[in-house]
């Protein structure tokens, strides 16, 4: 009953003490209010980069051709033992009638020049396109497919893949390690601000200590004060994240200077987003709050 | 009974002063005592020391039952619910009202609303405020805004009162309307009150018990005693 009675003294006394210390408290949320901005972005633009590094990834594909006079039972067993390599996540098969037939579709000339050829005359081959699951180890699984039977030419794009790949991972660390720089700098900066609205009301934590408070009581306002803060702080931030990320994908209609750089369709991505940022001011603000009150609690 | 007893106690801070030698006191329950001495005498160390905002570097402080040597700093407030604290700069909060400064050491340690009312209204009443309860402290006279401090102090009725040179501000007259104030609580409600001070004429025409300090020692402690020059 008494906790409860405190509790609910802790909220209305952090209300009214965010409205009567009010320049302080704008202070504060506007400080929040940048960096939650500033981590938004980097938010978005890290997802954004994620997803595409992904959605590249996911279309890099193994092709493997079969040996001219590849029977329909070395097919088989090939399909059999392209399934026990552990890497490997789907396969399509086309054989080569259906390589002249999608052949033809792409031109006349092309048309008129495969259908002269019968089911024998046929110089095409038969096609395995492989997906794997695991890009960065691509080149090994393809030279486990080319020891296969009656495996001709195995083709990924050696090279070209393995530095792409490399460079995505190099680009998701680093969009990592900024979201993560940046929230670092938002906690040393709200701290800070919250230090320099608690240290004008130190003389208020001395009398508290005077009269008895005990230290859980004089510190939970304080604490909820920085949520109500971080909060605050996190609206516009949100506002921001919300609209001008709509704004940015229908204007550019869902993707950046080619259909390569696919971005991330808002829903629910902005919602997941915005959440992210609020649970970031709102434990930021608590932190700052609970560590700023903490020094003045050692008489 | 005694409510507060120090034994053999030794105060020496951190930059090498020592503040306190081998002090062994004792004061009644119910007593009103003066503490004076002259500057570094160690009167402020002494009040200091009975609140817990320093802690003796040896010996024995008991006040209230409470150890207060060994207090841990997260149940310092035990001890301080005990007693009320006065001080020369009043410490009243400027953006609460009279009666919110009053209610405010009700509400921090958690009293039911009815509860406040009731003691701080009371405590307002017998430091003669009643008619200033909503006013802030800087519409109030030094001797007005001591006043509040007191109620402040002796609204969850303590067993002591520690008083650190509160008239120290004010002009004789106002000195003395604090000091009514004192005694009445004193006689009233049995509250022990100790006071540091250097104020000749208070500690002349009040004749209580007095302890004189002198270079960190016990010099003299008397029975309606008088504040004499050679005491400094």
């Amino acid at each position: 009953m008494k906790i409860i009675r405190m509790l609910g003294r802790s909220i209305r006394d952090a209300l009214k003490s965010v409205c009567r210390n009010f320049s302080l408290s704008l202070a504060s949320i506007s400080c929040i209010t940048i960096t939650l901005i500033i981590v938004a972005l980097s938010i978005l633009a890290s997802f954004n980069v994620q997803n595409f590094t992904k959605e590249i990834e996911s279309d890099l594909t193994i092709i493997a051709f079969m040996d001219n006079d590849a029977t329909e039972e070395d097919i088989s067993t090939m399909k059999k033992n392209i399934k026990q390599i552990e890497n490997i996540d789907s396969y399509i098969y086309e054989d080569k009638e259906k390589e002249k037939e999608n052949m033809a579709e792409t031109s006349d000339v092309f048309a008129t020049v495969t259908k002269g050829w019968s089911k024998e005359e046929n110089p095409l081959r038969d096609k395995f396109e492989i997906k794997v699951k695991n890009i960065q180890k691509i080149g090994q699984t393809a030279k486990q497919i080319q020891k296969l039977d009656k495996v001709a030419v195995v083709r990924y794009g050696a090279g070209l893949v393995e530095r792409l790949v490399k460079a995505f991972a190099s680009i998701q660390k680093i969009a990592y390690g900024v979201v993560l720089a940046l929230i670092l700098v938002t906690v040393f900066l709200i701290i800070n601000t919250i230090k320099l609205t608690i240290f004008s009301r130190k003389r208020e934590i001395s009398i508290m200590r005077l009269v008895g408070a005990s230290n859980f009581s004089i510190k939970t306002p304080f604490i909820i004060e920085g949520m109500i803060l971080g909060l605050i702080g996190s609206i516009i931030p949100v506002i921001l994240t919300t609209f001008g990320y709509l704004a940015f994908y229908d204007h550019f209609n869902g993707y950046l200077f080619t259909k390569i750089i696919q971005l991330i369709s808002p829903e629910p991505f902005i919602y997941q987003a915005s959440g992210i940022i609020v649970i970031i001011g709102i434990v930021v603000g608590m932190i700052g709050s609970a560590s700023a009150v903490r020094k003045y609690l050692k008489v | 009974m005694d409510l507060i007893r120090l034994k053999n106690v030794y105060k020496r801070y951190k930059n090498g002063v020592t503040a306190i030698y081998n002090m062994t006191l004792s004061i009644k329950k119910g007593s009103f005592v003066f503490v004076i001495g002259g500057s570094g005498s160690g009167k402020s160390t002494l009040i200091k020391m009975l609140y817990r905002e320093e802690k003796p570097t040896s010996g024995q402080i008991v006040v209230g039952g409470v150890d207060v040597a060994r207090l841990r700093n997260k149940k310092v407030y035990k001890l301080r619910r005990k007693l009320g604290i006065v001080f020369q700069d009043y410490r009243l909060l400027p953006k609460l009202t009279v009666y919110e400064n009053v209610a405010f050491a009700m509400e921090v340690i958690g009293a039911t609303k009815n509860e406040t009312r009731v003691k701080t209204l009371k405590a307002i009443e017998l430091v003669g405020l009643k008619n200033k309860v909503h006013n802030y402290p800087d519409q109030l006279s030094g001797g007005e805004q001591q006043r509040v401090a007191i109620a402040r102090a002796i609204v969850n009725n303590p067993k002591l009162l520690l008083c650190d040179e509160p008239t120290g501000n004010l002009d004789p007259d106002m000195s003395m309307e604090i000091m009514k104030v004192l005694e009445e609580i004193n006689q009233k409600r049995g509250t022990t009150i100790l006071m540091v001070t250097h104020d000749k004429d208070i500690v002349n025409k009040m004749k209580k018990q007095v302890v004189t300090l002198k270079d960190g020692r016990l010099v003299n402690n008397q029975e309606k005693g008088t504040y004499d020059d050679e005491d400094n």
